[in-house]
């Protein structure tokens, strides 16, 4: 059969399946299951991300695959939208596998064949639920991905908080999974074909196409970490493995964006402009909710873990004004909205991903999750190290790396909110850019915290001094993902470009950005706004050269090494800097309310005095807790149908039968 | 680019803005001296923007307005209010109810609800400051706020009297002033209100020993 | 390269030099206000000269980025100073970077020293890198706001093109402009330290925001990083200057004699303006650290309020 985009990205999905079922034929041999295998699975990711570039430019692709039941065939459909999330996919998966096969050791938990086929099973689920067209294919591939992603988190299921938070996860998955399958319900408008082009064609009354985004919006929010559905993802992401978790946060929460918009904006045509409403609050409280949560952690993976809700929070807000402006047919502006939201997408895969892989790299080498036992790390683990504060820069959104890029595009489309008709939504637009600016000032504050309290400073335990640098897959690993930062900050032009194919299918109108010069993004007219990352860059790099030039010529380089400022004090231990609570601390004083804090303080006349903090989330005491309290209680008391008499049960046979040949009269 | 205003819709503008700025600053401030300097500047603020709708409208009735305004909102209230937190001995608020950061953030809540609320009414209004109808209303729930989360019973009178300042505004933006006869009744309540409040004051405190309003919780039946 | 592009350069340079001699101006108006003789205007460039001369002093556990940070910081505030129009609004790298990016910039600055304060591992620098993202994180909004405020005003996030709309309207009264110019002022003072949210002559270690910050370093990095903290006031009160004082900056269609006369206009502007800072400073006094959040929310809660009112009112 020809080459062609789509058979390319079947070709890698029935390669990764093939690779994961190559590692059941040695699963415990860690040379072949773990080296090559992944390697290999690096290798497609290439060249998913080969094909999804690719078939951006092609026309859209659809086939029937000759599989699942009679008359259910698996459709499959390749278009912009879905190039773009399989190249994020290809991307992202190519640098978490390389650094996946220096990763995972010999005698650490699960066999390596048996990780190899859960990971490959996952990845390649994925790529299946990015190319689905129609509600069958989507549900199987979506539970496969659950239930692949459920083995990796429980990977250490000896330990009893993975496996509760294992359940957790697979518990609010299942519940999201029956949004959607409720949401495909409604969506096929009473033709009963479940494929994705009868619901196309179906126009749902308005009420019901509301009910139908509710549900979407419900069932993805859930997989994506949307508050309040979010309570699973500070559990399962630190419990699974660092690969594990990055691929979670970076690929799957981004597989639930591609469900939103592929029901709001594709298969419901075009979204009422009070639904967009309605996702900006949800979306602005989830990124301020989350960066507060974050600012307060002293796991580095909960911290990464926060921040991922955060950065889909600043995701769905960036889709919320998109829906906004496409429902008041403003289509220039929804264009550069959702433009902006998807590019977030891709930005944030790489630098959470990158950050993950580190803070496994920082695992591997401490064994220490911690924050208040690592420090000093950045002269044992110098590759980590640097690699490291490029994607803590990026996730601050500094310029010129690619965070700030896809904050400065929503900042763009924030600004031209006044033309709005409907006068509250107006007023509360700039309110949710208020909230936007927090977070990204907050993004900041949590960035300083992470990578200053592992990083840098004194080692504040003795094993830290034993550290060891990552190895050399994984370092290009991790520098595959730097480098994927770096790129999308210096070219936003290229990508924009890029991304307007999908405007242009989903929306019908580009944002035509001005590309006379491929190094000056002009979203919309060059009088209004530009940006240059690339001359920025420039300029800061020479203004640096010029002074340290300057400074060593009219003067001298000597330096002299002593000890540090004591202030008088003369026993200085390492243990004496800031914790991770005390840099969390002026973030609890202001945001109090938010947590749930207990405290343990110590008395005066302790002989071993401690003191305990812990902060909890007020979403489980409000929403869970009372949720699984009913569910007990009714259970308790359909308990009391279960006698363990004979004759009872008799009776409740012959009782439905009478019932029944009553009815019958 | 908006047409320039004409001058005096602009200066009227601006004197919405400073008695919403004001407004808005009550709600940070913590000393009662600073309270009052704040209701006096809005005073001022009220008695020139009333001023120069008189001038451009012609309604010559708002000229008396306005002096009245001055006399009592700039001159003889503060008086009486410095004479009493001199003699009461009150310098401080304690704190708040709530912390003063969330009490901001509901009263740029309250801010962007006054603003929606009031488009749809100034249309209907034909003066010429018809859009300060919003900050007028603004100025009012702020004010209520301030009067909610004090503990001191002499900035809750304060938040009273300011939102009587919103009110004048919104009636002279809107509607060209109150009728002469209404507009002296209210100046003249306000003034008997002062004069009874700081006989109570003086009893609250023989009572309680201070002006913390908590401490007449402990009046009720138990 | 064309004459206009020359002059931005120039304009560059001028800011980065005249910055400490900026700082020097406020120092003796505090003197003079506080009945003092003072040390004199040049004196600034006498300490970094003094600074450039030493031998740097590094601790024991510094990493490469503790050397880094101070070059980054004075490469981010040059930048800035080449963004920001000072005389002309030709400013060279203006198309480059607009006003968000601007803030981006100054954060940028801001998480390099925080991170180069926790690099030695002591109880001073993380409390000064703590403090500083707090201040930080709240001021950055509010910043962030007022520029929305101008962007929506004038139609544009770019900075010389904000101060040329700005320029060009005939007086006209913007109440939105008022409270973003409170608020302004409120961040010109959080962010770079003044009183009253930090002392910059403080030497009492647990009353420092900025200065813990650089409580290690020592010779050139110093001299840097005092020469980055006036640029950075020195560019703060150019973009004041910019936004509510934008008259007399030479615009896109002026000639050598609008030029000419925009450089005296903009000393005067400078000069009021350092002197209205040093007042600020001599009447205030320095809040308690948990009070620093108040101040800033206010101002931030000020700045959605301009551009709410703008939205009201359309002005």
């Amino acid at each position: 059969m020809a080459l062609t985009p789509l058979s390319l990205v079947l070709g890698v999905a029935i390669a990764w399946l093939a690779i994961g079922a190559a590692g059941l034929l040695r699963p415990h041999d860690i040379r072949f299951a773990g080296r090559a295998l992944f390697g290999l699975g690096a290798v497609a990711a290439l060249l998913l991300l080969a094909a999804g570039i690719w078939s951006l430019g092609q026309p859209v692709q659809a086939w029937v695959l000759p599989l699942g039941l009679p008359d259910l065939p698996l459709h499959v459909r390749l278009d912009p939208l879905a190039s773009f999330f399989l190249a994020l996919i290809g991307a992202t998966a190519a640098g978490i596998s390389v650094y996946s096969a220096g990763y995972f050791r010999a005698g650490e938990g699960a066999l390596p064949g048996l990780l190899c086929l859960q990971y490959h099973v996952f990845l390649a689920s994925m790529t299946m639920v990015v190319l689905a067209d129609d509600a069958y294919t989507f549900m199987v591939a979506w539970e496969t991905m659950a239930l692949a992603s459920y083995f990796l988190v429980t990977t250490q299921h000896r330990v009893p908080e993975i496996r509760k938070a294992g359940f957790l996860y697979l518990l609010l998955a299942h519940v999201g999974a029956i949004g959607i399958l409720l949401c495909f319900g409604v969506l096929q408008g009473g033709s009963w074909q479940f494929t994705f082009d009868a619901m196309r064609a179906a126009t749902l009354p308005p009420t019901w196409a509301s009910i139908a985004f509710g549900l979407a919006l419900f069932g993805f929010g859930a997989k994506a970490g949307l508050v309040p559905l979010h309570v699973w993802l500070p559990e399962a992401h630190p419990a699974a493995p660092s690969p594990v978790s990055a691929l979670m946060s970076g690929v799957m929460l981004k597989t639930a964006i591609y469900g939103i918009v592929r029901v709001s904006f594709d298969l419901l045509h075009t979204p009422l402009w009070w639904w967009g409403a309605v996702a900006l609050a949800l979306g602005a409280f989830t990124a301020v909710f989350g960066a507060v949560f974050a600012a307060v952690q002293t796991d580095m993976k909960r911290l990464l873990a926060y921040s991922s809700i955060e950065n889909i929070g600043v995701i769905v807000t960036g889709l919320g004004l998109a829906m906004l402006f496409r429902g008041l047919k403003m289509n220039a502006l929804a264009a550069l909205s959702l433009s902006a939201a998807l590019y977030h997408c891709i930005n944030h895969a790489q630098f959470k991903s990158l950050l993950f892989l580190c803070t496994g790299s920082v695992l591997h080498a401490t064994g220490q999750r911690n924050l208040g036992k690592l420090g000093g790390l950045i002269h044992r683990m110098p590759w980590v190290a640097w690699l490291a504060l490029v994607g803590t820069l990026a996730m601050a959104g500094l310029p010129p790396l690619n965070g700030f890029v896809s904050e400065w595009l929503l900042l763009q489309a924030y600004l031209f909110t006044p033309g709005l008709p409907h006068t509250i939504v107006n007023m509360l637009v700039p309110l949710g850019a208020a909230a936007f600016a927090l977070t990204v000032a907050l993004s900041a504050y949590v960035m300083v915290k992470f990578y200053g309290v592992i990083f840098l400073g004194r080692a504040r335990e003795a094993i830290l001094t034993q550290a060891h640098d990552a190895g050399w897959l994984e370092r290009i690993g991790l520098a595959w993902l730097a480098l994927g930062c770096v790129a999308l900050g210096m070219a936003p032009v290229a990508v924009l470009d890029a991304l307007d194919t999908i405007n242009r299918s989903l929306i019908g109108t580009g944002i035509g950005a001005q590309t006379q010069n491929w190094w000056l993004l002009t979203p919309v007219d060059a009088q209004r706004a530009s940006y240059s990352p690339l001359v920025f860059a420039a300029g800061m790099a020479i203004a640096i050269a010029i002074t340290y030039l300057v400074v060593r010529r009219l003067y001298h380089g000597r330096v002299r090494r002593s000890d540090p400022w004591d202030c008088g004090f003369p026993a200085q231990t390492p243990r004496m800097q800031d914790t991770a609570e005390g840099f969390g601390q002026p973030i609890r004083h202001v945001f109090g309310p938010f947590f749930r804090i207990e405290r343990e303080l110590p008395t005066p006349f302790d002989k071993e005095p401690r003191y305990a903090l812990r902060l909890g989330d007020r979403w489980w005491d409000w929403l869970y807790l009372p949720i699984a309290r009913s569910v007990q209680e009714t259970a308790r008391v359909v308990g009391y149908l279960q006698q363990g008499r004979i004759a009872l049960y008799l009776f409740y046979s012959f009782a439905t039968l009478l019932t029944l040949l009553a009815f019958a009269l | 680019m908006n047409p320039a205003l004409p001058l005096s819709t602009q200066l009227i503008h601006l004197g919405a803005a400073v008695l919403l700025l004001t407004s808005f600053a009550m709600l940070s401030q913590r000393r009662i001296v600073s309270l009052v300097n704040l209701f006096t500047v809005q005073g001022v603020a009220l008695s020139v923007s009333t001023a120069i709708v008189a001038y451009t409208s012609g309604q010559h009735h708002l000229y008396y307005s306005a002096v009245l305004s001055v006399a009592l909102k700039v001159l003889l209230l503060p008086w009486i209010l410095h004479r009493l937190i001199a003699r009461l001995n009150v310098r401080w608020d304690s704190e708040p109810l709530i912390n003063i950061p969330t009490t901001m953030l509901f009263g740029i809540v309250l801010v962007v609800f006054a603003f929606g609320l009031a488009q749809p009414i100034s249309q209907m209004s034909t003066t010429i400051a018809r859009s300060t109808l919003g900050i007028a209303l603004a100025v009012v729930m702020l004010s209520f706020l301030m009067m909610i989360t004090r503990r001191k019973a002499i900035s809750q009178v304060i938040g009273f009297l300011a939102m009587e300042n919103g009110l004048f505004f919104a009636a002279t933006s809107a509607t060209y002033g109150m009728p002469m006869v209404v507009e002296l009744g209210v100046a003249l309540d306000v003034l008997i209100g002062m004069v009874i409040l700081g006989v109570f004051f003086f009893q609250i405190r023989e009572q309680f020993d201070s002006l913390d309003l908590q401490h007449l919780e402990q009046l009720r039946e138990d | 390269m064309s004459t206009w592009a020359i002059i931005g350069l120039f304009e560059a340079v001028l800011a980065i030099l005249i910055a400490p001699l900026f700082i020097g101006w406020i120092d003796q108006c505090r003197a003079w206000l506080q009945n003092r003789r003072g040390a004199g205007m040049l004196q600034p460039y006498r300490t970094i000269r003094k600074l450039l001369h030493k031998d740097a002093v590094i601790a024991h556990g510094a990493s490469s980025l503790f050397r880094v940070s101070p070059y980054v910081q004075f490469g981010a505030m040059a930048m800035a100073a080449a963004i920001i129009p000072v005389f002309s609004v030709r400013a060279p790298l203006g198309v480059a970077a607009d006003t968000i990016a601007l803030v981006g910039v100054f954060a940028l600055a801001r998480v390099f020293i925080a991170l180069a304060a926790m690099d030695i591992g002591t109880a001073f620098g993380s409390l000064g890198a703590r403090r500083e993202m707090l201040v930080g994180f709240l001021a950055e909004p509010a910043l962030l706001m007022v520029f929305l405020t101008a962007s929506m005003i004038s139609q544009s996030t770019l900075l010389p093109t904000i101060a040329d709309v700005l320029g060009q309207i005939h007086f006209t009264i913007f109440p939105s402009l008022a409270f973003a110019g409170i608020a302004f002022v409120m961040v010109l003072l959080a962010e770079n330290a003044r009183i009253p949210i930090d002392n910059p002559t403080t030497h009492l270690e647990l009353t420092m925001i900025h200065e813990a910050m650089v409580l290690e370093y020592s010779a050139r990095h110093l001299a840097l990083i005092e020469w980055s903290s006036a640029l950075k006031l020195f560019n703060y009160a150019t973009i004041g200057i910019a936004l509510f004082l934008p008259w007399g900056l030479a615009g896109r269609t002026g000639g050598a004699l609008e030029l000419a006369l925009a450089l005296p206009i903009a000393a005067l502007k400078l000069v009021i303006l350092g002197a209205a800072l040093a007042l600020v400073e001599t009447l205030s006094a320095k809040l308690r650290i948990f009070r620093a959040p108040e101040f800033l929310a206010t101002a931030f809660l000020l700045a959605v309020l301009g551009l709410l009112v703008h939205l009201l009112l359309g002005s």
